[in-house]
């Protein structure tokens, strides 16, 4: 632990922290629009300057650690100036059609620009212009909105590990793309969807037919149902209805998804999904009851077995089932049906 | 050995092969081969002499004769009357180098006079492509010294004791840097040489480079023994290729007489030395983006700490030095730090190696005593001024640096005064403007380079540069207001404190220091809609003054037929035509034309 003045208050934090980490649990809010916990800092939207008693430059808080008898102010005039100059800039080459951006009140940019009275553009010049990119089938990348902060090349790169898009051109030119700005679906991207859950403004978002207001869904927190990972994701709902997925922060997915989880839930609604078992009756299938259903397999699980013994029978179970229902699944077929004919569709 | 009764020295620097000293070499040696001369002159291929203005030069010993400007057809000249005959050519013998006729040697020419030559030393002297005229000259001298009487903490305090800091621009103590290396905790450990000259007009690495290569090896294995690396790389930029081939013929020159490689000196110590090529972006000088480079990543810079000598190339402890702090160690190894602190000030010792370019009569590159003042660069060594013109600024450190101003011309030049007045040393570009350049316009030219260069990573660098760009270019065109200059001042202030690297806290010192020196400039274009040095185009008028005989060149000289008038009748511009060409001022013979 190490001691540090942090905006006049004498303050005792762990001394691998670094200044924001510190903030951050004390709640002193530090804005950010690049950081991420889970990867290195980058150090390059420059929001959660700081400044420290010492230094002329004013030093990222993201990238900074603290040290013993380190003197921070967080909110003092020439940081918050300096902020304000920042956020202008980014403000001076970005589309403000915040009301009819679909990220409105999810938009980190929004917030802090609402949080530093930008009340209007000081600095008028060329702006970006970019062709949206509508090519892939679960997001669009708007690179007029960008602000460069680079998370979803990061998250790309360092946590999905696949490599599809970067950094194209450089200083004012740059922008995130694929290799030679080719379209995103020709390139290596796997949609999983990582770097539309990151972006802070609204240059990746999904395609969402509805038209959705962030701040007014309701988020249910619940369990992928896809695979036996169990990764934790938020359902965004209106009217009872699923418009959207956020991953969460659960132990096994560390606020990613995969393309199922975060973007496969539209068979929710689909006229042509199943929802109560099936009965063959006169070589049609009819509507049942699980009762029934139930019932029907039993009763034949049990002629089979006395007509043939036990194994007559083969379990396969499915990768959308979690390890507790996968045990569960093999006991009863070891258990009660007493066969070891038990598999499972991940094996293949 | 072959014993030769004359020598024939060529630069081979990239300024005079560029005017075709490469084929005057060739012409130069053929002649000599036709005239059966072949066994008695030697021609020999040098680095660059420094003074390029008056390039490309050749030098004949034994007599010292110093040729400058000289062209192909010059050569048989040069063969049949001087090296056949034993006739010195005096017409093409530099001005200053011939007087009441008599020879004068190199030394006591006045760009010369004051210099001191200690990492240019053998430029301009020995081949480089030959590591034997290296070595003839003390080479690799210390690199033996060093690992066979010396223990790497030795070296690292030597060093320290020598007070040499880093040329690159930072100032960063040598020693201190070597140390922190050998310090750190790595089980692999790299020194990498930044040969990534990127400021407009600089040129000293590559010259130092293409003249005296061995040097920088020499010097990066002496490093490494020290710091305790056994690879190295030098990053250099793929534009030199003339530095790029020299420095990999004397890397296989060195391997060859196992001063490379394996079991140096057979001491057991092993250091091997790779070339990486960047392409050319200026942010790749910036050590943690030339790091990035190295390993194949986009040039980007990271932030820092952690410092390359805690994880710097695969995040292994790296010792980054620039081109021209290596030149000075194998002299600081072999004459020792005394000798080296002898040289200079006390907080800055040896020499400082500028490219001097602009408004100046000698352009060229020259190696001075830190502390050398302003004026003595400026006009003993540089010539002074051309044309008469008075001189107005310097800028130092290129478009990380500021200006200086005529009224500091009396200062001493080392890495604190510089900064005190609010530009920097730099690597080393030293750019002088008369009076008739426009301030406002300098900035926006370095402006102009950094929004080019910024690597877009971080948003005051990225964004800040652009808009900077804008006000300036609104302000030269005549379109600015007083609140511009303000905004431009604020702005700058933001950028310098908040960007991630050095290319954006340096990038506003143009403005910055521009507006604390000339703000009454500024004001001219902003207030009165005009440039007082008749510099910035929109805010010009072209007159046609009384002086006019109406001789009628200016209106046949003009594209745009903007002129008119009778003949022998004073003439008159249409200035809703003129473009601003100025071409009728260069054509009228009687200075009747002016622009104000």
């Amino acid at each position: 632990m190490v001691n540090v003045i942090i905006n006049g208050h004498k303050m005792n934090v762990p001394k691998d922290y670094t200044i924001l980490k510190a903030c951050n649990d004390l709640g002193i809010h530090i804005p950010t629009l690049c950081h991420d916990d889970r990867i290195d800092p980058h150090a390059a939207c420059r929001l959660c300057i700081v400044e420290i008693e010492g230094m002329d430059e004013l030093p990222t808080s993201c990238s900074t650690k603290v040290k013993d008898g380190m003197k921070i102010r967080t909110h003092s005039n020439r940081v918050r100036k300096a902020r304000k100059d920042i956020l202008n800039l980014i403000v001076a080459n970005h589309p403000l059609d915040c009301i009819m951006c679909d990220n409105s009140g999810n938009c980190k940019l929004q917030e802090y620009c609402y949080e530093y009275g930008i009340s209007e553009v000081e600095f008028k010049g060329e702006k970006k212009s970019h062709k949206i990119d509508y090519s892939n089938p679960f997001y669009y990348s708007d690179q007029n909105k960008c602000i460069n902060c680079g998370k979803c090349v990061r998250i790309c790169n360092e946590l999905q590990c696949v490599g599809a898009i970067g950094f194209n051109e450089r200083g004012f030119k740059t922008h995130i793309g694929a290799p030679f700005d080719m379209e995103l679906n020709e390139s290596e991207c796997v949609s999983c969807g990582n770097c539309v859950s990151v972006c802070p403004v609204g240059a990746l978002m999904p395609k969402v037919k509805e038209r959705i207001r962030y701040d007014e869904l309701k988020k249910v927190r619940t369990t992928c149902p896809y695979c036996g990972v169990g990764c934790q994701m938020d359902l965004l709902v209106l009217d009872g209805k699923i418009v959207d997925v956020k991953p969460a922060d659960g132990p096994s997915n560390e606020n990613l998804l995969c393309v199922k989880g975060r973007f496969g839930f539209k068979f929710l609604d689909h006229p042509d999904r199943l929802k109560k078992p099936l009965i063959k009756r006169d070589g049609k299938f009819v509507e049942s009851s699980w009762d029934e259903a139930y019932k029907i397999i039993a009763k034949n699980i049990k002629k089979i077995k006395d007509e043939n013994g036990s194994d007559a029978f083969a379990g396969f179970s499915s990768a959308r089932c979690s390890t507790e229902e996968n045990y569960l699944f093999q006991k009863l077929f070891r258990a009660a049906l007493g066969t070891n004919n038990v598999d499972h569709c991940a094996r293949l | 050995m072959d014993i030769y009764r004359s020598h024939v020295i060529i630069c081979g620097g990239t300024g005079c092969t560029s005017s075709n000293s490469d084929k005057i070499e060739e012409k130069m040696i053929n002649n000599i081969k036709d005239k059966n001369l072949d066994k008695e002159v030697k021609v020999v291929r040098t680095g660059c002499f420094g003074l390029c203005e008056a390039g490309p030069i050749v030098v004949v010993y034994p007599e010292g004769a110093f040729y400058s400007h000289v062209k192909l057809k010059d050569v048989d000249e040069i063969v049949n009357e001087h090296l056949l005959k034993g006739r010195i050519v005096e017409r093409l013998l530099y001005k200053e180098a011939f007087s009441e006729g008599k020879l004068k040697s190199v030394n006591e020419i006045d760009f010369y006079k004051k210099q001191r030559r200690i990492v240019l030393d053998n430029c301009g002297v020995i081949n480089p492509e030959d590591i034997d005229e290296y070595i003839a000259y003390d080479g690799y001298m210390a690199l033996g010294k060093v690992l066979t009487e010396m223990r790497p903490l030795d070296v690292i305090n030597e060093i320290k004791k020598s007070g040499l800091r880093g040329r690159g621009g930072g100032g960063f103590l040598t020693g201190r840097k070597w140390e922190l290396t050998y310090n750190a905790n790595s089980d692999i450990k790299y020194v990498i040489c930044n040969a990534d000259e990127g400021d407009p007009g600089a040129f000293m690495d590559r010259s130092i480079l293409e003249g005296d290569p061995h040097a920088v090896i020499e010097a990066m294995a002496i490093a490494a023994y020290a710091v305790g690396a056994n690879n190295g790389y030098v990053y250099i930029r793929a534009e030199y290729p003339i530095a790029v081939r020299r420095l990999q013929i004397a890397i296989d020159q060195a391997k060859e007489k196992g001063l490379l490689g394996e079991n140096i000196f057979e001491t057991g110590f092993n250091f091997h030395l790779e070339i990486r090529l960047g392409a050319g972006a200026f942010v790749c000088g910036e050590e943690t983006a030339l790091i990035s480079s190295i390993e194949g990543k986009r040039g980007m810079p990271n932030n820092k700490p952690p410092y390359p000598s805690d994880k710097g190339l695969w995040n292994k402890s790296s010792l980054i030095n620039n081109v021209e702090t290596f030149a000075n160690i194998p002299k600081i190894i072999l004459k020792g730090s005394d000798w080296f602190r002898e040289i200079g000030t006390e907080k800055s010792p040896g020499t400082k190696v500028f490219a001097l370019g602009g408004k100046i009569k000698n352009t060229g590159l020259v190696e001075i005593p830190m502390g050398t003042t302003l004026r003595e660069v400026i006009y003993d060594i540089g010539g002074g001024i051309p044309n008469n013109k008075e001189f107005k600024a310097v800028q130092t450190g290129g478009p990380s640096g500021g200006c200086l101003t005529a009224d500091l011309i009396e200062t001493p030049i080392d890495f604190e005064s510089l900064s005190t007045f609010g530009s920097m040393m730099g690597s080393g570009g030293m750019i002088i403007m008369d009076e008739d350049n426009c301030m406002v316009d300098i900035a926006r030219f370095f402006i102009d380079f950094t929004v080019d260069e910024s690597c877009g990573k971080c948003t005051p660098c990225r964004e800040g540069t652009k808009r900077m760009l804008e006000i300036l270019e609104k302000i030269t065109k005549g379109k600015g207001e007083l609140e511009d200059i303000d905004n431009l001042e604020s702005l700058a202030n933001t950028i310098k404190q908040a960007s991630l690297c050095g290319l954006g806290q340096t990038a506003p010192n143009p403005v910055l220091s521009t507006l604390k020196y000339f703000r009454e400039e500024y004001e001219a274009h902003v207030i009165d809609r005009t440039c007082p040095t008749g510099t910035c185009k929109d805010l010009l008028s072209f007159y046609i003054t009384d002086e006019c005989k109406g001789c009628t060149k200016c209106s046949k000289a003009c594209p745009v037929d903007a002129i008119e008038g009778k003949v022998k009748q004073k003439h008159i511009i249409d200035r809703d035509k003129c473009i601003k060409c100025g071409e009728c001022i260069s054509q009228c013979p009687f200075d009747a034309i002016i622009k104000k």
